[in-house]
């Protein structure tokens, strides 16, 4: 994943970067994450998880995704169960503490069905970086002394030329797409981010194409008169697709909480048989549905309106 | 007034004692669960001017009662912060030397208080694959270190299986020459006492027990040898105040059930 320069620049010059509009489909813009293709998964945990892209692309059947996130959730393992991975590139994964540890997960990595390499969080987000940046490493200071950097070849340490100190280095990590949900964008793609950034600003200039989902789709006026809250260009995004609750049952910031009841009900059925639940929660709910929009009507209007409550709620005084 | 132990879950007894080591003024890293809640209540109780951090990205939290979050990266981590900013910039304060206390659970720990959150067994192979570091490897790696966690045998190795977070490594001067020069394991909380490391060895030695606590029953709860002082000052148990205060943020028991 890390290119040689030429290339890396070569992808990007092949690119249309021009202020054209990008608006299409979840099932157009899945034909753009090949099989064996590296995603790059923005948000974290449970926060703006492009959740309909990765539904769109489990349901399209993708086969042998790496998947990158900077900390993984539920989408994980649903990305392990259906078989469109098996293998994730994250520093934590699991639902998410209040639940313990993820069985799907357990089910999956310690049978060797899957591989779950671990990184530590800082590693990630400086790789991402690095991605961004267009140079093929970064050093950092952690990660040293530890059994983590024994099972990650692709690191060095060095002495530092300039002060003799011990470095990690960790290489650049250029996705070959990144998915990434935004609360809005215009047709171009340029991205409007609230509250929490996390990676997503490296993952976009990182990744060698990106797939924006938005809430909303709003005019190109209307980014130009708050420029400073675009945090993603127009010329890194190839595709934009507008889905209203794209990140649910996990949240998007000031618009929706993450549905905790769903979430509860869905951790009790994977707990229970976390290969049968697994399955059984996708076809209902990935397979089974025939439109984003017939999946929010099973995730519950009631269920909806809640997360809006709390999630608006961030505003309130 | 103080209250009978026996009053309060053993997460909430981990909660109280170490919202009693942080400082005003400190600058804490903490992690999702019990770190975050006795960061909350010091915050609460003793240091109003105590500055939280999230590694979902988050400078000067305030969580509110009732409304705690799922893990660090959610918007309820935000509530009347003074910034919000990228995950990776909020960990590379650590890094830079911004922050004072790392403060995270652990799953396993052993004499050099290395954490294992990855891997119970042989990494190939193993018994349970554990949801990993987190940012927990690089708060562990760039600071001063408090770590709350239940006393098990089964917790308190000799060495864990994995070192996923770096305490002192093989203890002496190890964690140094591995190139970790900033940081390292302060204080371990757990529900029978509070553990430090010595000076020289690096090796975990207990300190204080809570009431009614032996420090025979917290060597039988330990997989290697504990240093100890003979003479071992006991723990003020929790007071109605920092268990109110404490109920009062965590109505639902989310962390101390």
């Amino acid at each position: 994943m890390t290119l040689a320069y030429d290339e890396l620049c070569r992808r990007t010059r092949d690119r249309d970067r021009s202020l054209r509009e990008k608006v299409m489909s979840l099932e157009e813009a899945a034909a753009f994450v090949p099989d064996g293709a590296s995603v790059g998964i923005g948000g974290s945990t449970l926060s703006r998880t492009p959740m309909a892209m990765i539904w769109a692309l489990i349901r399209a059947g993708r086969k042998d995704l790496l998947c990158c996130r900077s900390i993984t959730s539920s989408e994980g393992e649903l990305l392990l169960a259906s078989g469109t991975s098996r293998h994730i590139l994250t520093s934590w994964f699991s639902q998410g503490i209040v639940w313990g540890v993820s069985r799907v997960m357990r089910l999956y990595t310690e049978s060797n069905r899957a591989r779950f390499e671990e990184w530590s969080h800082l590693a990630v987000g400086l790789r991402f970086r690095a991605g961004a940046m267009g140079v093929p490493f970064l050093p950092m200071r952690s990660m040293m002394g530890s059994d983590l950097i024994g099972r990650l070849p692709d690191t060095r340490q060095i002495d530092c030329p300039f002060t003799g100190e011990k470095l990690v280095l960790v290489p650049a990590l250029n996705p070959d797409v990144a998915l990434i949900h935004v609360q809005r964008c215009d047709a171009y793609g340029n991205a409007q981010i609230d509250g929490l950034p996390f990676m997503d600003l490296d993952l976009a200039l990182a990744a060698n194409r990106v797939i924006l989902t938005t809430e909303r789709i709003v005019s190109n006026d209307q980014i130009r008169r708050s420029p400073d809250h675009t945090k993603i260009p127009f010329l890194a995004v190839d595709a934009v697709v507008e889905v209203p609750f794209g990140s649910a049952p996990h949240e998007c910031y000031g618009l929706y909480e993450p549905l905790f009841k769903h979430l509860d009900s869905y951790a009790a059925q994977i707990r229970q048989d976390p290969d049968q639940g697994c399955k059984d929660y996708l076809e209902r709910y990935f397979y089974g549905p025939k439109s984003w929009t017939e999946y929010l009507s099973l995730l519950g209007l009631d269920e909806l309106l809640d997360g809006s409550r709390r999630g608006r709620s961030i505003y309130d005084d | 007034m103080t209250t009978d132990p026996a009053a309060c879950t053993a997460s909430e007894l981990l909660a109280v004692i170490s919202a009693r080591l942080l400082r005003e003024g400190q600058v804490v890293f903490a992690g999702v669960g019990i770190p975050l809640l006795a960061a909350t209540l010091a915050q609460r109780l003793y240091a109003p001017g105590l500055t939280i951090l999230f590694e979902g990205g988050v400078i000067g939290a305030f969580i509110e009662p009732g409304k705690l979050p799922p893990s660090t990266n959610e918007q309820r981590c935000t509530r009347r912060a003074n910034m919000v900013l990228g995950s990776t910039e909020v960990l590379l304060l650590l890094q830079r030397g911004y922050v004072d206390v790392g403060f995270m659970g652990g799953a396993q720990i052993d004499q050099y208080g290395n954490l294992n959150s990855s891997f119970i067994g042989t990494p190939d192979r193993p018994a349970t694959r554990l949801p990993g570091t987190g940012g927990g490897n690089d708060i562990a790696s760039l600071t001063q270190m408090i770590v709350a966690m239940k006393h098990e045998k089964r917790r308190f190795v000799k060495r864990v299986d994995f070192v996923t977070s770096p305490g002192f490594l093989w203890g002496g001067d190890t964690r140094r020459e591995a190139g970790l020069t900033a940081g390292g394991m302060f204080r371990v909380v757990t529900d029978l006492g509070l553990l430090g490391f010595d000076e020289g060895t690096k090796r975990m030695k207990l300190l204080a027990l809570h009431p009614c606590v032996t420090a025979d029953q917290v060597q039988e709860k330990t997989g290697f040898q504990l240093l100890m002082d003979a003479d071992l000052p006991v723990i003020d148990p929790p007071t109605e105040n920092e268990l109110a205060v404490l109920r009062h943020l965590d109505p639902e028991r989310l962390y101390t059930a």
